[in-house]
């Protein structure tokens, strides 16, 4: 068999299907060896079949004002996105009693993934007037941050070169990186320069310090914009010079200040406090944000950037921002602009071009992760309100373990009887369905299981029935390549060539079928959310399995098994019999026509009845 | 098997053949009966949604010392003083906390519930506490679910048009997808079965099954109906019945392969599981992929036909094969009506082994296509195998031997 020429495509094509295997299981051991965390061997599963975490929540707005009923429904939404933030996994959001918010989590999330759940969203765009760096070394350790970017970019030196390769909105020096061995605040720009001397941010830090002190101690005057350096009063200062940014307290007063008063925050991490002018800006203003790599003009710069739309109101006011910071030129700390998220400051730009389009992009010393995160911060903090978590405790599968078993010994005689089915049906051929559904089954394993640990897949009821669903799909593949190589035997062909054909015009059935299943499954993951999106992420996964197996499991299998006596001359149980699917050995006319033989014909010769050689 | 087999090849070669397009206003009658009732029962009963949608009560029991079987125990305490309450989701919450959640209660009935509860776990009434718990499943994701379907839609009838270059194939798709979605929504209120999101990705599934036998169905009616546009031997009709026919064994098998599993769940659920998640869901499933099943052969083809035989090229197509229908009296088909009218057609119920039937052909002539073997068969002349070779599709060789 594997001496036949015949069988040399069929074979490369299996062994690509072993080869992707091996890489899919390969991946999946790796993953479950050495990745941290460790992937599980198993398919993580859902809130319903394994239960999760249940936290009760509820929204806090500034001041004394009581959370009215729209509010709290806001709040749910903005939840919901957060937990699908998450990944693909379904959980329940629902509100308890009047202002509670309740939410079931599958698994057990990570501390960070709870903060993240209940940080509050106030996301304020307020112009920086004064920025230093933090004098001793924060303490970073001693507060667990929900997003420790700050730190992690602690270590990713940007390459800092501002917006030279940035076509249209750039802003750099994001992150006030490497600014830990940086000077006093109070002192002198050379200490700054002198010590820190690959960043263009040094500079400029030590002219606020200037600025600082000329503008600390200078007359006040009504301020008459939001960068005004008026509007620094001598309490300020003072408040500003005691900061200390360890200290959790400055992020909630900040969070709590009037939104049309300066105030003084701290950087996510503690590393540079700011004394910032009144909000421009909400969260609210925020369309879309989103993080990838920079495109420069001969294609990816290969910096991560953070794209940042705005809509229609926030589009002028942004361009009035930009055109006005842009005036203090790049080097002022009064050129950037700190995007607030419950007081602190998770990201301060600076602005080299006059953004009017609504769209821009901050970029420099990203890392994938820190990216995501602010982009995701960025899209979700429309909200201004903050989450007290009330109570946060382990539940129970919704679905009762016995339920769950019942189920899958259903589904397991289901699959039997499928089994039975087309081994009656189709006799050996049955047998590949068998194989075909078996090798989809395994793939779609390897492939929730991994997808589980990539991207927090997480298998619920719905899933489960969705995947039974799927094996009626799949199998109808075969059953649609089969039934046209029959058409084909039907029609007069040895099976040989019908299985070109019958796979031929299968094919394109297969193809347009699948593509409108792709399509459903794109457009209900990428337009939907929660539950949906899983059943479509779902979908859409059984369908490209559905895809590999025939084409690379299915037919080089029959391909190949045409070439074996037992298939090639028709066995009685093969499936494949001639005799029995009603063609009589007979003469091939063309295009699925064809005559009985006549008696008083003469042999057909070989090429005749293969009806001319493919 | 043997003789499904059978069937199967008498189907292919139109020996056998189901008046299936020829009959389409009994379809048609039938599928509006469906429909209606269907309405009747969104609209006079309207849909029973869960709490995931409406929200309802929540109970909580902290303090539970002996949570064994705390699922039934608690099941049934409710369930005794609150009839009304039809799914009963119980969770364990915590070490020593039970979360029962309900469909929403009258607050009398809640107090009794609470009481129950109490006793039933063994803790103070004040250990129990209710309130009123939203919807989990939100406006939101309804409204997104539903502006992703409408896209959907939109996106499959382009490619379908585009694919099958023709806009009514899309539109019969799509009719067959509403008819198969509002008959399963419709019948789950007739039925009163309670809607959760677990039924509602129900829904979605039987969407795409849908859609997905229909297009199967249709690629051979294309096929098919192409074949007899350009050897104009047959009917656009006769060719969407032939091609409904051949791909019924196919059409039977893949429901047959859908339905074991969902019906193995379905059983499963109705004897031994009980309501539940489990059984709501092979229960839309199983009526969705049979309806399915269902419209794509029923439905789709036969509403194809209809929107399609008003072309004047197809009408032109029709003529045509009524007057060689004249000339040769006996047909050597039945794929078709004998006289292919598109109205009902005599012979065909499940029409008998033709092989009398045609014109002393030798054995019988099963034929995809009438005309072609009709006319071999009657000139009775041996073909040289070189004419019988070359291209698969010969119309040309035909019509120099008429």
């Amino acid at each position: 068999m594997l001496r036949n020429p015949r069988n040399r495509g069929p074979l490369r094509v299996l062994l690509a299907l072993g080869l992707l295997l091996v890489i899919l299981f390969g991946g999946l051991g790796a993953a479950a060896l050495w990745a941290t965390p460790r992937a599980s061997t198993t398919p993580l599963l859902g809130l319903d079949l394994a239960g999760g975490r249940q936290i009760v929540i509820e929204p806090v707005v500034p001041g004394n004002q009581s959370v009215s009923t729209e509010q709290v429904d806001q709040a749910i939404d903005i939840i919901r996105r957060r937990v699908d933030g998450l990944g693909v996994a379904e959980a329940e959001v629902s509100r308890l009693g009047d202002t509670n918010i309740v939410v079931a989590i599958p698994g057990n999330p990570t501390p960070e993934q709870l903060e993240s759940l209940s940080r509050s969203s106030q996301l304020r765009f307020r112009p920086v007037l004064v920025a230093a760096p933090v004098s001793e070394l924060p303490q970073a350790p001693d507060r667990t941050l929900p997003l420790p970017e700050g730190a992690e970019l602690e270590e990713q030196q940007p390459t800092g070169d501002d917006g030279a390769e940035v076509t249209e909105p750039a802003s750099d020096g994001a992150y006030p990186q490497g600014l830990r061995a940086g000077a006093q605040p109070t002192e002198g720009p050379e200490d700054d320069g002198g010590q820190d001397g690959q960043q263009g941010q040094e500079d400029q830090e030590g002219q606020d310090d200037q600025q600082q002190g000329d503008e600390g101690t200078g007359p006040q005057t009504e301020p008459s914009s939001p960068s005004d350096l008026a509007w620094i009063t001598p309490e300020l200062q003072q408040q500003f010079m005691e900061t200390d940014c360890t200290d959790p307290q400055v992020a909630r007063e900040a969070a709590q200040a009037d939104p049309d008063l300066p105030v003084v925050a701290c950087s996510v991490g503690g590393l540079e406090k700011y004394l910032l002018g009144p909000s421009e800006l909400t969260g609210g203003n925020v369309s879309d944000a989103e993080s990838g790599l920079e495109m420069g003009q001969g294609g990816p710069t290969g910096r991560i950037e953070v794209r940042l739309s705005l809509d229609d109101e926030g589009r002028e006011a942004f361009r009035e921002i930009t055109a006005r910071l842009l005036q203090y030129g790049t080097n002022s700390a009064q050129n950037r602009f700190a995007i607030v998220l419950d007081g602190e400051v998770i990201s301060a730009p600076g602005v080299n071009s006059v953004i009017a389009n609504g769209n821009a992009s901050i970029a420099g010393g990203f890392t994938q992760e820190s990216a995501e995160t602010l982009a995701n911060q960025l899209k979700f903090g429309a909200l201004p309100m903050s989450f007290d978590v009330q109570t946060s405790e382990q539940v129970s599968p919704t679905l009762g373990g016995e339920q769950l078993r019942l189920g899958i010994i259903a589904g397991a005689i289901g699959l039997l009887l499928v089994f039975g089915y087309s081994v009656l049906q189709y006799r050996a051929l049955g047998l590949v369905t068998v194989a075909s559904l078996s090798v989809a089954a395994i793939t779609v394993y390897g492939a929730v299981t991994l997808l589980g640990w990539a991207a927090n897949y997480r298998l619920t009821m719905a899933g489960v029935t969705g995947l039974i669903v799927a094996i009626g799909i799949t199998a109808d593949s075969f059953i649609v390549y089969f039934e046209r190589v029959r058409d084909e035997v039907r029609a007069g062909r040895p099976l040989r060539y019908a299985v070109d054909t019958g796979w031929q015009r299968a094919r394109r059935t297969i193809l347009i079928s699948d593509a409108v299943n792709l399509i459903a499954a794109g457009v209900l993951y990428w337009l939907s959310e929660s539950g949906v999106r899983a059943f479509a992420f779902a979908l859409g996964l059984t369908t490209v399995v559905d895809l590999i197996v025939v084409f690379l499991f299915t037919h080089p299998v029959v391909s190949i098994l045409t070439t074996t006596r037992f298939f090639g001359e028709g066995h009685r149980w093969s499936g494949m019999d001639p005799e029995s699917l009603g063609a009589k050995r007979s003469t091939y006319l063309g295009r699925g026509q064809f005559r009985a033989p006549e008696e008083r014909r003469p042999r057909h010769t070989r090429e005749e009845l293969e009806g001319g050689v493919v | 098997m043997r003789r499904l087999a059978r069937v199967g090849n008498d189907l292919y070669s139109g020996n056998r053949s189901f008046p299936i397009v020829a009959r389409r206003r009994l379809w048609y009658a039938i599928s509006v009966v469906l429909i209606l009732l269907s309405l009747v029962g969104l609209v006079g009963r309207g849909l029973n949604f869960g709490i995931e949608f409406r929200g309802g009560t929540e109970m909580r029991v902290t303090g539970v010392s002996q949570l064994s079987e705390y699922e039934t125990r608690a099941t049934e305490a409710v369930q005794e003083t609150a009839p009304e309450a039809a799914t009963v989701t119980v969770t364990q919450v915590g070490d020593d906390g039970v979360r029962i959640q309900t469909g929403d209660l009258d607050p009398q009935v809640v107090e009794d519930a609470r009481a129950a509860l109490a006793e039933e776990f063994s803790v103070p009434v004040q250990d129990v506490t209710s309130s009123f718990v939203g919807p989990s499943w939100g406006q939101t994701i309804t409204t997104k679910a539903i502006q992703a379907l409408v896209v959907f839609l939109l996106l499959v009838t382009l490619v379908l048009a585009v694919y099958f270059s023709t806009w009514k194939m899309a539109v019969a798709a799509l009719v067959a997808l509403l008819h198969d979605v509002v008959f399963t929504v419709g019948l789950y209120a007739l039925l009163g079965i309670e809607v959760s999101p677990a039924s509602v990705i129900g829904f979605l599934t039987i969407l795409g099954y849908s859609i997905y036998d229909t297009i199967v169905v249709f690629d051979k009616v294309r096929e098919n109906t192409e074949y007899a546009l350009e050897s104009r031997t047959m009917s656009y009709a006769q060719a969407a019945n032939l091609a409904v026919n051949q791909t019924l064994v196919r059409s039977v098998n893949t429901s047959v392969v859908a339905l074991l599993p969902v019906g193995a769940i379905l059983l499963f659920g109705i004897t031994l599981i009980g309501p539940g998640t489990l059984l709501d869901l092979a229960a839309a499933l199983f009526i969705g992929i049979a309806v399915g099943t269902y419209s794509s052969v029923f439905v789709a083809t036969p509403l194809l036909v209809h929107l399609r035989e008003g072309e004047p090229e197809l009408r032109q197509l029709e003529q045509r094969v009524q007057k060689r229908g004249a000339q040769q009296p006996v047909p050597a088909t039945v794929g078709g009506p004998a006289t292919p009218q598109t109205e009902p057609a005599p012979p065909t119920e499940v029409a008998e082994d033709e092989a009398p039937a045609t014109g002393g052909g030798p054995g019988s002539p099963s034929s995809e296509h009438p005309g072609g073997p009709g006319a071999g068969a009657a000139t009775d002349r041996s073909v040289h195998p070189y004419a019988q070779r070359g291209p698969r599709n010969q119309p040309r060789r035909r019509r120099r031997r008429r």
